[in-house]
């Protein structure tokens, strides 16, 4: 019965964004039905879309991933976003600018540049936490733009590729590129693996238990023995890192090289994805599915039915916004458990 | 040494001028157009700082204000571009203000979220609605006219600083030294310091926590609603997506640096536009060349170094973050 | 007839899993004491939180002077006349006395509080009921028994037709005690009417003109100080005989297991909290430390346990230095520490009972074997602690914030009783915790003790101190100012230790 609850908010929460978005294109003059139609058609109704689909959905497990860890460390990681970024520049650079090597090198060492750039972004903000009391919102979310600015200033100018007008990099040799198997994406793979090994260690190992003792009590974890600072940095560390896998994966399996427009709110989609599942590691793995889904086959709106993709914005935004508040919860009296508790004011 | 000198109350206030000082011995004609810039970048940070003391102050961590900034500057420009009013549109931004403090009261006091996601919610939704709605086309009639205040505006230095601005900023100034003067003279400030230290003995003084808490989110909001209004009709006329440009987060640091007082939050934020209006002069005599993306980085740098210096040592207060549960007091 | 100055009918508030106050019904008349008996958890604070709209009640009414009172309606009580000293102090900590004691009802000048009229309110409230405070000190910086002092005020300040005093003796040396009861008795001489809680059968006798005892919710009797006597009462308030006196044999001191050496310890504002202290506990007894509450019994306690820094001087285990700021390595050398607060400390509220009960062992064998945890051992763990150490609970996998009270420190205590251990600190081991708990934790201390580990006992129940310890200490201003034997300690004489008077 729980279990069946658990499934029934998320769901009815949809089932409202869904709605209030017909109501938005209807007063806009368009058809929302055959929007609809065209989205899910076009992300679910064909292999070719669903394999689209599960290219877009596999960033965005891992950034939802990235999300969740720390969240159930008690930290609110609002700096996917950048570190999925750094990952991204620092893989492509990897990518372009190593010469020479084999695939089953040259790959692993780009996807290494990725995360491990990724995993200091986050360090940083875990450091200032840690060490100066400093609230990981606001830092990370600076760090955001900062990463941002950062890849503009490389992409327009040393990372620049020659004799481009646009502000990118050259793209990626093809020794660093994450090749398809049997015409699926294997960074998909890599996400799933990643979600059930992350499921596992919360579930299972003291490591788990510490980070997670931690997030729900601070001073309990003090007292029990377990370093709070430590578990700060080391999942801000590994959240950043695997934000910068996931901009790693899309830069080296889908876009090929960094460009600064590209890979936009992939971040602030995981945020999105983690609150969803509610923390839960193996929960992120639907939302991402219906989030890419939704991001990769908005365009088909707009043939179809005249609707700007923007709608996917609103509609998901409404998602999050039904499935946080209590109000749907109440009505089904679903048993809040696992509840991400991020807030101690500034100082902590 | 430095460091406790750092810490004390009064020194953006001290940093701030001792930098203007030191530029007008050196160039009082750049020097005055610094600080008048410096007004210009400074006054929308601590206007959106003052959202966050309103909020915090009663208890309620804030970080919705970009949100609000966005979503009311989006709101203020199309309907004063529709309507070809600046007033009318001024009215819809701060009553748009208004409601989303309304929301953030509703997910926070009422459905006790936890009041960072409840924040996060409110920006999502404000980039989704924004982005959404926006079209690119419209344009406003005009913007608010600057006020020259006959005489003073003449004063050396003072008069292009203090006295040559649009109404809103002239209202924004007022409205902040209102609130510090509300705050820590009035009933109502009392009340709201107390529900946001300890709500259960203003509770158990007769003091509705829940009512106090909805009523100063609300008009925070509003006022964050009037800092949308002027970034938008009267600082730069005009709008695009992701115009709120991250001010709303640097105003919660320049609040934590501001220790939580409207006066110190303003400080800080004109030292903040100090900074900016300096390295713009830089920019623009060419005195030394920077590529632009770094000077974009500027206030993100200078709001983690800010961050960095100031928290863990300010105490924020003491209820923050937590809903209120009359039964358990 | 007149009217009754409070009249509650029929008044029931539910809680899920407890009813707090089933079908009460009470009056108090002009001049008169009321006192309001009961154990822990009895429901005497839901009852008089609902007279003053803190806690809306499921039914019944309440009618001050006779005008109905809606539920929730703090600003009607107090309107009506009614003051209350809360259990917890309602005092803004920041705030100084004067902002505290206007609060809710300023004096202004136009749209500004006239602060010089708020302080010379203050002052002449001081004057009036003899109960001496500075208007300006700032309220985080005064004694606990001074801040009762402004409560006390705070309530008074209006001209109350009722007072009401939830448990206000909780904080206070007897002295101070005494000091309150008799402004309580002045103020019934003038026609106030006094609803005074209690849990201390002592104070209730003393003072009341009627006791009423509230038993799990409901009112079980009405008597007079004049018809009851300590062991009725007790019997009533429990429901069956209670022990007063712990049973215990004679304490078999040993060698000298823990022993601190010219400790300095800081509190969290830093100022000096334990200047320069000597002390042995010896393996097989229970030293008990007794004194008010803010004498530097908390942060004694955290730096012995290394979780607060020690300034200066060192905490020894059979002459090994303990580390400073590492409780995990201090419970490693044989310190075992039953927290003061056990919620912020002690548990993990959203934690399974299994996951709590290892606590500060979760990555030692058999629970963890390397990296993994072994949920077979847990399991069992639990299911042993629990029927071992009484923890009632529907499940091991319930979350510890479920539990009651009782049942919570009895988690706890079973997490460190249950380990090898040479020293047990019990700070406030019973607060909050129902009669029948405490009894089995005052058991398991002293089982404990014969066992062989050497007992630091920290209460403020200066009655626990006194039944459990085979020594004593007092504690006054960060400092012993005495050693007692257990068993011929006198009551007084500690009470005079402990507000610092010489003998
Ligand atoms: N806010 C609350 N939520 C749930 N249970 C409560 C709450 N407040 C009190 N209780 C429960 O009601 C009972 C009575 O509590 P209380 O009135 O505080 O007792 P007393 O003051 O006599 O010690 C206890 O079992 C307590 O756990
Ligand atoms: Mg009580």
């Amino acid at each position: 019965m729980k279990y069946v609850r658990s499934w029934l908010l998320p769901v009815i929460a949809l089932a409202i964004a869904f709605a209030i978005g017909a109501l938005m294109m209807k007063l806009q003059g368009a058809n929302p039905l055959k929007a609809y139609e065209s989205l899910f058609s076009s992300a679910f109704g064909s292999s070719a879309g669903i394999s689209k689909t599960l290219g877009k959905a596999t960033p965005l497990i891992i950034s939802g991933l990235a999300v969740t860890i720390c969240l159930r460390a008690g930290l609110f990681n609002i700096g996917v976003q950048g570190q999925l970024l750094a990952g991204a520049l620092a893989s492509a650079w990897a990518g372009y600018a190593i010469h020479g090597l084999p695939l089953f090198i040259h790959l692993p060492i780009a996807l290494f540049f990725g995360t491990f750039f990724g995993a200091l972004t986050g360090i940083i903000a875990g450091a200032l936490k840690a060490y100066r009391g400093v609230h990981e919102v606001i830092t990370t979310i600076m760090l955001n733009s900062l990463v941002l600015q950062l890849g503009e200033y490389l992409a327009y100018g040393p990372f620049k590729e020659p004799g481009q007008q646009l502000a990118r990099t050259p793209e990626v040799l093809s020794s660093a590129k994450i090749p398809d198997l049997f015409g699926m994406p294997v960074g998909f793979f890599i996400a799933i693996t990643l979600a059930v090994i992350a499921w596992w260690i919360f579930k299972k190992t003291t490591s788990g238990f510490r980070l997670e003792t931690v997030g729900r009590n601070k001073n309990a974890a003090w007292y029990a023995g377990i370093s709070v600072k430590r578990s700060i940095l080391i999942s801000m560390f590994i959240g950043g890192g695997l934000a910068g896998l996931g901009g790693a994966i899309e830069t080296l399996g889908v876009v090929g090289r960094y460009e600064p427009a590209f890979n936009a709110g992939l971040g602030f989609d995981g945020i999105t994805i983690a609150l969803l599942g509610r923390a839960n590691p193996l929960a992120v793995i639907p939302g991402a599915i219906l989030f890419g889904g939704m991001r990769g086959a908005g365009g088909s709106m707009q043939f179809a039915a005249g609707v700007s993709p923007d709608i996917i914005d609103l509609i998901l935004a409404l998602v999050l916004f039904f499935v946080t508040a209590p109000l749907i919860g109440k009505w089904i009296k679903t048993v809040r458990g696992n509840e991400a508790i991020t807030t101690g004011g500034w100082g902590n | 040494m430095i460091k406790k000198y750092l810490g004390s109350r009064w020194s953006p206030f001290v940093a701030t001028f001792s930098v203007i000082l030191f530029f007008y011995l050196k160039d009082a004609l750049a020097t005055t157009s610094v600080v008048a810039t410096s007004i210009t970048f400074g006054l929308p940070l601590a206007m959106a700082a003052m959202v966050g003391i309103m909020c915090e102050r009663t208890g309620i961590v804030n970080i919705g204000i970009e949100g609000t900034l966005l979503v009311s500057s989006f709101i203020g420009f199309f309907v004063a571009s529709v309507s070809g009013n600046l007033l009318v549109g001024l009215f819809a931004a701060v009553c748009m203000g208004a409601v989303s403090g309304l929301l953030l009261a509703l997910l926070s006091v009422t459905w006790k979220m936890d009041q960072i996601i409840a924040g996060t919610i409110i920006n999502i939704l404000a980039t989704g609605l924004t982005s959404f709605f926006y079209k690119q086309g419209h344009t406003l009639p005009s913007t608010f006219p600057e006020i020259d205040i006959p005489g003073l505006s003449a004063i050396p230095f003072f008069g292009p600083v203090l006295f040559m601005h649009g109404p809103l900023t002239f209202l924004g100034f007022f409205l902040i030294l209102v609130l510090w003067v509300a705050l820590y003279f009035t009933p109502w400030g009392l009340r709201s310091r107390s529900v946001g230290e300890h709500p259960g003995s203003a509770d158990t003084a007769g003091v509705s926590v829940v009512r106090m808490r909805y009523l100063n989110v609300t008009i925070a909001g509003a006022f964050g609603g009037l800092t949308g209004a002027y970034l938008t009709l009267e600082l730069v006329g005009s709008w695009d997506r992701g115009f709120s440009a991250g001010r709303g987060f640097t105003a919660l640091a320049l609040m934590i640096f501001g220790r939580w007082n409207p006066l110190g939050a303003l400080a800080a934020a004109l030292f903040f536009g100090v900074a900016q209006a300096i390295t713009n002069q830089l920019m623009i005599t060419e005195v030394v060349t920077i590529p632009q993306q770094f000077t974009n980085m500027l206030p993100y740098v200078l709001t983690i170094l800010i961050l960095a210096i100031s928290a863990g040592k300010v105490r924020a207060p003491a209820a923050e973050g937590q809903p209120y549960e009359k039964e358990s007091a | 007839m007149k009217t009754p100055l409070l009249e509650l009918t029929n008044i029931t508030k539910k809680y899920p899993g407890v009813i707090a106050n089933e079908d009460i019904s009470l009056t108090v008349n002009k001049g008169e004491i009321v006192a309001l008996l009961g154990e822990n958890g009895a429901g005497k604070s839901t009852l008089v939180k609902a007279v003053f709209g803190l806690v809306r009640p499921d039914s019944g009414e309440i009618r001050i002077n006779g005008h109905l009172i809606a539920p929730g309606d703090t600003a009607g009580a107090i309107a009506h006349g009614v003051g209350m000293v809360h259990q917890h102090f309602q005092l803004v900590p920041v705030m100084s006395v004067t902002d505290n004691i206007i609060l809710g009802d300023e004096p202004t000048r136009g749209l500004f509080i006239n602060k010089r009229a708020a302080r010379a309110e203050v002052l002449a409230l001081s004057e009036k009921y003899g109960l001496q405070v500075d208007p300006d000190a700032i309220v985080e910086n005064l004694p606990v028994g001074m801040q009762q002092r402004i409560e006390i005020l705070k309530a008074l300040r209006k001209d109350v037709d009722l007072l009401i005093l939830d448990e206000p003796t909780a904080v206070l040396t007897p002295q101070e005690i005494d000091e309150l009861l008799n402004v309580i008795r002045n103020l019934a001489k003038s026609g106030v009417g006094v609803l005074f809680i209690s849990h201390k059968l002592r104070e209730v006798i003393a003072v009341a003109d009627r006791i009423v005892v509230l038993r799990n919710g409901k009112a079980v009797g009405i008597t007079t100080p004049k018809e009851s006597d300590e062991e009725s009462l007790a019997h009533l308030m429990v429901g069956r005989d209670v022990v007063l006196q712990v049973e215990k044999g004679e304490a078999k001191a040993k060698e000298v297991v823990l022993s601190i050496r010219n400790l300095h310890v800081n509190d969290d504002r830093k100022l000096t909290a334990v200047t320069g202290f000597d002390l042995d506990v010896h393996a097989g007894e229970i030293l008990g430390i007794a004194g008010v509450e803010g004498n530097g019994q908390r942060e004694l306690v955290e730096a012995i346990c290394g979780m607060r820094p020690r300034i200066k001087g060192s905490v020894l285990v059979s002459g090994v230095e303990t580390p400073d700021m590492h409780p995990r390595r201090v419970h490693a050398m044989g310190i075992s520490h039953i927290p003061e607060d056990r919620e912020k400390h002690g548990l993990v509220a959203s934690y399974s009972i299994e996951d709590n009960l290892v606590l500060n062992q979760f990555d030692q064998p058999p629970f963890a074997k390397g990296w993994i945890r072994n949920a077979y051992a847990l399991e069992s763990n639990a299911n042993t602690l629990v029927k071992e150490f009484d923890i009632r609970t529907p499940s091991i996998k319930t979350t510890a914030g479920a539990l009651s009270g009782g049942n919570k420190q009895k988690v706890v205590v079973a997490r460190e009783l249950s380990q090898k251990t040479k020293v047990v600190v019990a700070a406030q081991p019973t607060r909050g915790v129902d009669v029948g708990s405490i009894e089995f934790i005052h058991n398991q201390l002293v089982a404990a003790r014969d066992n062989g580990a050497a007992v630091l006992l920290v209460s403020a129940e200066l009655d626990e101190v006194l039944s459990l310890s085979d020594r004593i200490a007092v504690m006054f201003g960060g400092k012993i100012v005495a050693f007692l034997d257990g068993k011929d300690a006198d009551r007084a004489k500690i009470g005079r230790l402990m507000a610092g008077l010489s003998e």
